[in-house]
């Protein structure tokens, strides 16, 4: 019984070998598949070298659209600079950290290099006009994944309420265990708000 | 030569009211020889004066009492980064009659709905909407000029 199986063992390596070194064009296919892995390995890594290349504030703010409108408003927050020195980048809440999610997402961002192209927040009119439409992306897509980026850093169970002012404990009681969500109440975060008039004309003149 | 003597003698007069009351302004600050002490105190052009300690502003709190009837109500929390601007009112998100029971804070009294000739607006007045200009947060500091100032006792608890 044992020779058998260990006949049928070699029987099964050999077949495997011989299939391998059979010639798949001009190489074999064992190279082809060594070779596809090594290739796989390259290409993986450079992928997300390219992943990890993309995913800094110097990348983002290389075009003046970032730069020039939400950098320079960013930088007035508590998210550029604290009491503790801890800074949130804009990969930290735009880029999420789960390969397949941050791929997702970088596959989107190939839109913001046509509507670069495009010129279509090119100036600071046109992206005013824009704002509010950009803005809803965003907190469309936090709504979804329940502020899945602010949670990366601030977890809802590791707030400590007793050491949280007045306003937030009671709105966080009330918010978070009533299905709210971070950016239900903490939008502008980062940036200035778009014009709010479609969306609560009454926090606006008029 | 009558009306030189007057001004002189007002002049006089005057310089012996305003000198005193400049070393009084200048309090703990050393003044120098004529009496006149610069913000930055007594200390020589090239060198550097040591700055004030930063005052802090308070934390959230529970609404202070009034002192008079009209009395803008001071802020009892926070307003760090919260922008007023042509586009939106940071204060409204959480104050407008449309967001207040939501976010739990008092809302805007009517008369912040009235414009000059006291007609009643649908949204908050032009006179109105820039909130900090009556409004203001609070820091713990001793009060700049000693005052004699007591609240109304029908409105305050007292201290
Ligand atoms: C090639 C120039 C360029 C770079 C680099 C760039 N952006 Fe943008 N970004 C744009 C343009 C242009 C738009 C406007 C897209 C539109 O009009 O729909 C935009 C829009 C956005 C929006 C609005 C999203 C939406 O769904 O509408 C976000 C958020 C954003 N960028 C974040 C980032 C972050 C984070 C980075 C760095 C990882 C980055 N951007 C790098 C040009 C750029
Ligand atoms: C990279 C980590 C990181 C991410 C991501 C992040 N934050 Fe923060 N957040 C911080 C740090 C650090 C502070 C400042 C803490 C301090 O020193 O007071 C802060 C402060 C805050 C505050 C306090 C503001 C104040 O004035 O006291 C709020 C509110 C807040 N974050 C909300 C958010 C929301 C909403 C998101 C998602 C859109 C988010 N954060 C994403 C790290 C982060
Ligand atoms: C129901 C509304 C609501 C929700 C939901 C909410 N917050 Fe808040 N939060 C507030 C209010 C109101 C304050 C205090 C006022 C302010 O900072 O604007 C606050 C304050 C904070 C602070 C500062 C705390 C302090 O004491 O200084 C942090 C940090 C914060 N929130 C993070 C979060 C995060 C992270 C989430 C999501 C897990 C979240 N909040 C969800 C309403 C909310
Ligand atoms: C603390 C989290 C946080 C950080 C850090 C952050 N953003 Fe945002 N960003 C948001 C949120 C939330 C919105 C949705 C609009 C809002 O609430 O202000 C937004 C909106 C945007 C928009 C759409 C236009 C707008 O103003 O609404 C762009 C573009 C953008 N961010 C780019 C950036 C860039 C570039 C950086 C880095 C310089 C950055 N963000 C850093 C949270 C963040
Ligand atoms: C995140 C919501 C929120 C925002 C934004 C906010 N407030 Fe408040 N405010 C409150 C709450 C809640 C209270 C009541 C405090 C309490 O009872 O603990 C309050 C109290 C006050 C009071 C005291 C009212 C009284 O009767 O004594 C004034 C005045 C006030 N806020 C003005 C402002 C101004 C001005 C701004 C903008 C610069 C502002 N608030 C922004 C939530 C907010
Ligand atoms: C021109 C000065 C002025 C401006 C500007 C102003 N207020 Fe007032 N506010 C007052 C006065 C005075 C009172 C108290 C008497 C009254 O209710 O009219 C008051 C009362 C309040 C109260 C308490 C209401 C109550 O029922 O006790 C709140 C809350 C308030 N203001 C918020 C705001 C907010 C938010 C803004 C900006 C949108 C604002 N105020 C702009 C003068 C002002």
């Amino acid at each position: 019984m044992s020779q058998a199986r260990d006949g049928d063992g070699g029987g099964m390596v050999a077949r495997v070998r011989s299939w391998l070194r059979r010639p798949c064009g001009r190489w074999s296919l064992g190279t082809v598949l060594g070779g596809g892995f090594v290739a796989g390995i390259v290409f993986w890594g450079g992928f997300n070298t390219a992943m990890e290349a993309t995913n800094t504030e110097e990348f983002c703010i290389s075009c003046h659209e970032m730069r020039e409108f939400v950098y320079q408003e960013y930088k007035d927050t508590i998210h550029y600079s604290n009491r503790t020195g801890v800074r949130a980048t804009c990969p930290d809440c735009h880029v999420p950290k789960e390969w397949i999610y941050k791929f997702v997402r970088k596959i989107q961002a190939t839109n913001e290099l046509f509507h670069k192209v495009m010129g279509s927040i090119s100036t600071r009119e046109k992206f005013e006009a824009k704002r509010l439409e950009l803005a809803r992306h965003v907190w469309d897509s936090m709504k979804k994944t329940d502020s899945r980026e602010c949670r990366n850093c601030h977890e809802f169970e590791s707030m400590d309420f007793t050491e949280q002012q007045r306003r937030a404990v009671r709105q966080h009681i009330k918010g978070l265990e009533g299905g709210k969500t971070c950016i239900d109440c903490h939008k502008g975060i980062a940036h200035s708000l778009p014009d709010l008039r479609e969306v609560d004309a009454s926090a606006t003149a008029g | 030569m009558k009306k030189t003597a007057i001004v002189g003698v007002m002049l006089a007069l005057g310089t012996a009211a305003v000198v005193p009351a400049l070393h009084g302004q200048a309090g703990n600050g050393s003044s120098g020889g004529n009496g006149v002490v610069s913000l930055r105190g007594n200390v020589a052009i090239d060198e550097t004066s040591r700055p004030p300690d930063l005052k802090r502003w308070q934390r959230d709190r529970r609404p202070l009492p009034r002192q008079h009837v009209g009395q803008p109500p001071l802020i009892p929390h926070s307003i760090k980064g919260y922008k007023i601007n042509l586009k939106f009112n940071k204060c409204l998100t959480c104050h407008s009659w449309a967001n207040a029971d939501e976010a739990g804070a008092p809302k805007v009294s009517v008369t912040h709905f009235k414009d000059r000739e006291g007609n009643v607006l649908a949204n908050i007045a032009p006179r109105r909407y820039f909130c900090t200009q009556c409004h203001v947060p609070q820091v713990d500091a001793p009060p700049l000029v000693e005052n004699t100032f007591e609240p109304l006792r029908t409105i305050h608890p007292g201290r």
